[in-house]
C-alpha cells in the first residue's frame, strides 16, 4: 500500500476511512485491560483500545487522570522505577511487550519517546543524534552524516542546525532543542513515537511547527500524544482517548469526540465546563 | 498603605538588617582567621622560599638544604592515592546513583561511606599500619598512598553520587527512551552531563589528602634522603613539617615554613581550579 507516498497534506474523510479499515484489520498496538500502580495507587484501570498503525492518537483529560502514565506503559519506560507496575496485556505487532521476557532494549529501540522539557544530551547536535543511530547499526562516516541531515530535515532542523552541527545541543532555543530531540527519536526509525506533551514547554511559533511536524510523520510512523491543549489534539489527531481518573472514558475519531462526544463527561471536558 | 501594613513592613525591614549584620559579622570573623594564618604562613614562609627548596635534599641540622625528597615524595604519594581512589570512588558514586539507588545494599553502603568520610584520618593511617605495614614490617609509600586512598574514597563516593542525582530523571529517561543499555547511558550522558561536578570531587579530594599527616606518620613514614621508591620509607612535606616545625634549629623551622607556605599554595590552586575551569560543564 503506498499510503505514505499518495497522501495529501490534508487529511481527508476518505483518507480517515481507509486507514481507519487499515487499522481495524491490524491495529498497531493494542491496549487490554491494562491496570498500573505506582506502589498501592492504582493510575490505570481496566484500559483497553488500539493505536492504529499510521495514525496520531491523541490521549487527553485533566492532570492526573494517567495518560501519561499510559504513554509510558507504551515503551515500559515505567520499569526503571522498582515500585511501578502495570498488569494486562499491551500488544505491539502482537507481542505482549508486559511480557517479562521483553527486551527491552529493543522494544525502546522500536517506540521512539519524545519528552514534555526538551532533553538534549550534553554534546554535540550531532553527536545527539548519531548516539541512538550508534547503539544499532554500524555506518560509514558518509551515511551517518546522511541520517543525521535525513533526521534533522525530518523534524525541520535542517536549515537551522547544518552550519552548527558540532556545536553543543544545549546551546540551542528551547522549540530547536525540542526538534534536535523529535530528529533523534526519528534517526534509529522506530515503528512508533510517543510524544509527552511535547509543545507544553513551546512558545507558540515552535508549537505550531512541531504540530506541522507531527502531521508530516505520520505518513511514516504512528504516533501516540499526550497532550493538554485539546485545540491540539483536535488539531493533530487522528483518534482521541479521554481519559479521567484512570480510566478511558470515551475513545473514538478525533471529529466524532469533538463534535458529537457520546459521553456527558466528554463533553463537559471538552467544552471546558469541567469540574 | 493602611498605617498597620507599614509597621508590619517597618519590622519587616529591620529584622532583615539585624540577619544581614549578623551573617556579615559572622563572615567577617571567619575571614579574619583565614587571612591572618594565610599572613602569618606568607611572612614566615616566603623568606625562607627559594630555588634550592626544589633542587636539594632536607638537611641534617645547621647545614643548608631543600625539600627536593619530600616534594617528590609528596606528589608520588598524593598521586598513586588519587590514581587508586578516583575509579573506586566514581564506580561507587555511579553504583549508589544510578543502579543501587534505595535498595538496601545502597543504604548500606552509603551509610559506611559516611562514616569513612567522618574517621579522624589518624585511624584510617592506625588501620594501614595494623594490617600493612606490620604484615610487610617496614614503612613505604605504598601504605603512604592506601592511607590517603582511604580517605580519598568516600569523598570522591559522594561527590559522584550527589553529582549524578542531579541529572534530571528525564534525560536518563530519554537516553534509555532510544534502546540504549545502563552502561552506555551512564557512560554517555548521565556522567557527561556532570563530568565538570565529578573532576571537581576528585580535585577537592586531592587538597584534602595533600595536607594529611597523621595517617602518613604510621606509613610512609619519612625519609632523610632521595627515594623514589615506594617500597620503603619516603620523605613527604607534612611529615617534614611536622618534623622540622617542632625542632629547635632555626633552619629546619623555616624549611617547615616553606614547606607549609607550598602546601597551601597547592591545594588553593586546586581549589580555585574546582571552583573555575571545571564548573561550567555542570549540569543545567
Amino acid at each position: 500500500m503506498n499510503l505514505q507516498i499518495s497522501m495529501p497534506p490534508v487529511d481527508t474523510a476518505a483518507d480517515r476511512a481507509t486507514r481507519k479499515a487499515q487499522a481495524d484489520a491490524a491495529p498497531k498496538m493494542s491496549i487490554r485491560n491494562l491496570d498500573f500502580h505506582y506502589g498501592s495507587f492504582q493510575a490505570l484501570k481496566h484500559v483497553s483500545f488500539d493505536i492504529a498503525e499510521r495514525d496520531v492518537t491523541a490521549f487527553i483529560g485533566p492532570s492526573g487522570c494517567g495518560k501519561s502514565t499510559l504513554l509510558r506503559t507504551l515503551n515500559r519506560m515505567y520499569s526503571l522505577y522498582p515500585n511501578q507496575r502495570a498488569a494486562g496485556e499491551i500488544l505491539f505487532n502482537r507481542q505482549n511487550i508486559l511480557d517479562p521476557k521483553t527486551d527491552l532494549n529493543l522494544l525502546r529501540a522500536k517506540i521512539g519517546m519524545v519528552f514534555q522539557k526538551p532533553t538534549p544530551f550534553p554534546m554535540s547536535i550531532y553527536d545527539n543524534i548519531a548516539f541512538g543511530v550508534r547503539l544499532y547499526e554500524r555506518l560509514s562516516q558518509r551515511d551517518m552524516d546522511e541520517r543525521v541531515e535525513w533526521a534533522l530535515t525530518k523534524a525541520a532542523m535542517w536549515d537551522e542546525a547544518k552550519d552548527k552541527l558540532k556545536q553543543s545541543g544545549m546551546a540551542l532555543s528551547g522549540g530547536q532543542q525540542q526538534r534536535l530531540c523529535i530528529a533523534r527519536a526519528v534517526s534509529v526509525k522506530p515503528e512508533v513515537l510517543l510524544l509527552d506533551e511535547p509543545t507544553s514547554a513551546l512558545d507558540p511559533i515552535s508549537t505550531a511547527k512541531i504540530e506541522e511536524l507531527i502531521s508530516e510523520l505520520k505518513a511514516d510512523y504512528t504516533i501516540a500524544i499526550v497532550t493538554h491543549n485539546m485545540q491540539q489534539a483536535a488539531r493533530v489527531s487522528d483518534r482521541t482517548a479521554y481519559m479521567y481518573l484512570g480510566e478511558v472514558i470515551e475513545f473514538g475519531e478525533t471529529d466524532q469526540i469533538f463534535l458529537r462526544p457520546a459521553r456527558k463527561e466528554t463533553e463537559d471536558y471538552i467544552t471546558g465546563r469541567f469540574g | 498603605m493602611s498605617g498597620r501594613a507599614t509597621g508590619i513592613y517597618r519590622r519587616r525591614l529591620w529584622i532583615n538588617r539585624i540577619n544581614l549584620a549578623m551573617s556579615m559579622g559572622t563572615m567577617a570573623i571567619g575571614m579574619l582567621f583565614l587571612l591572618w594564618i594565610l599572613a602569618v604562613l606568607f611572612r614566615n614562609g616566603a623568606s625562607a622560599l627559594s630555588p634550592t627548596l626544589f633542587t636539594q635534599m632536607t638537611p641534617p641540622p645547621g647545614s643548608a638544604g631543600g625539600l627536593m625528597n619530600a616534594i617528590y615524595g609528596s606528589v608520588l604519594i598524593v598521586a598513586t592515592a588519587t590514581l587508586i581512589s578516583t575509579p573506586i570512588g566514581i564506580l561507587a558514586g555511579i553504583y549508589l546513583a544510578e543502579y543501587g539507588r534505595n535498595s538496601p545494599l545502597a543504604e548500606a553502603t552509603r551509610f559506611i561511606n559516611d562514616i569513612l568520610l567522618s574517621a579522624p584520618s589518624i585511624i584510617l593511617g592506625l588501620f594501614v599500619y595494623t594490617v600493612y605495614v606490620l604484615y610487610v614490617g617496614h614503612f613505604s609509600g605504598w601504605a603512604g598512598s592506601m592511607a590517603l586512598a582511604l580517605i580519598a574514597i568516600p569523598v570522591v563516593v559522594r561527590t559522584t553520587e550527589n553529582m549524578l542525582r542531579l541529572v534530571p530523571s528525564s534525560l536518563r529517561e530519554a537516553a534509555v527512551a532510544l534502546g540504549a543499555p545502563m552502561w552506555r547511558v551512564i557512560l554517555m550522558v548521565t556522567l557527561k552531563a556532570v563530568r565538570g561536578g565529578v573532576i571537581t570531587g576528585v580535585l577537592l579530594a586531592v587538597a584534602r589528602i595533600s595536607g594529611e599527616t597523621a595517617p602518613l606518620l604510621f606509613t610512609a613514614l619519612n625519609n632523610q634522603f632521595w627515594s623514589a621508591d615506594m617500597n620503603g620509607p619516603m620523605a613527604n612535606l607534612p611529615v617534614v613539617i611536622f618534623q622540622f616545625a617542632m625542632s629547635p634549629f632555626e633552619d629546619w623551622k623555616a624549611l617547615a615554613w616553606a614547606a607549609a607556605l607550598l602546601i597551601t599554595m597547592t591545594v588553593l590552586i586546586l581549589n580555585i581550579l574546582a571552583r573555575t575551569v571545571f564548573r561550567q560543564s555542570s549540569v543545567r
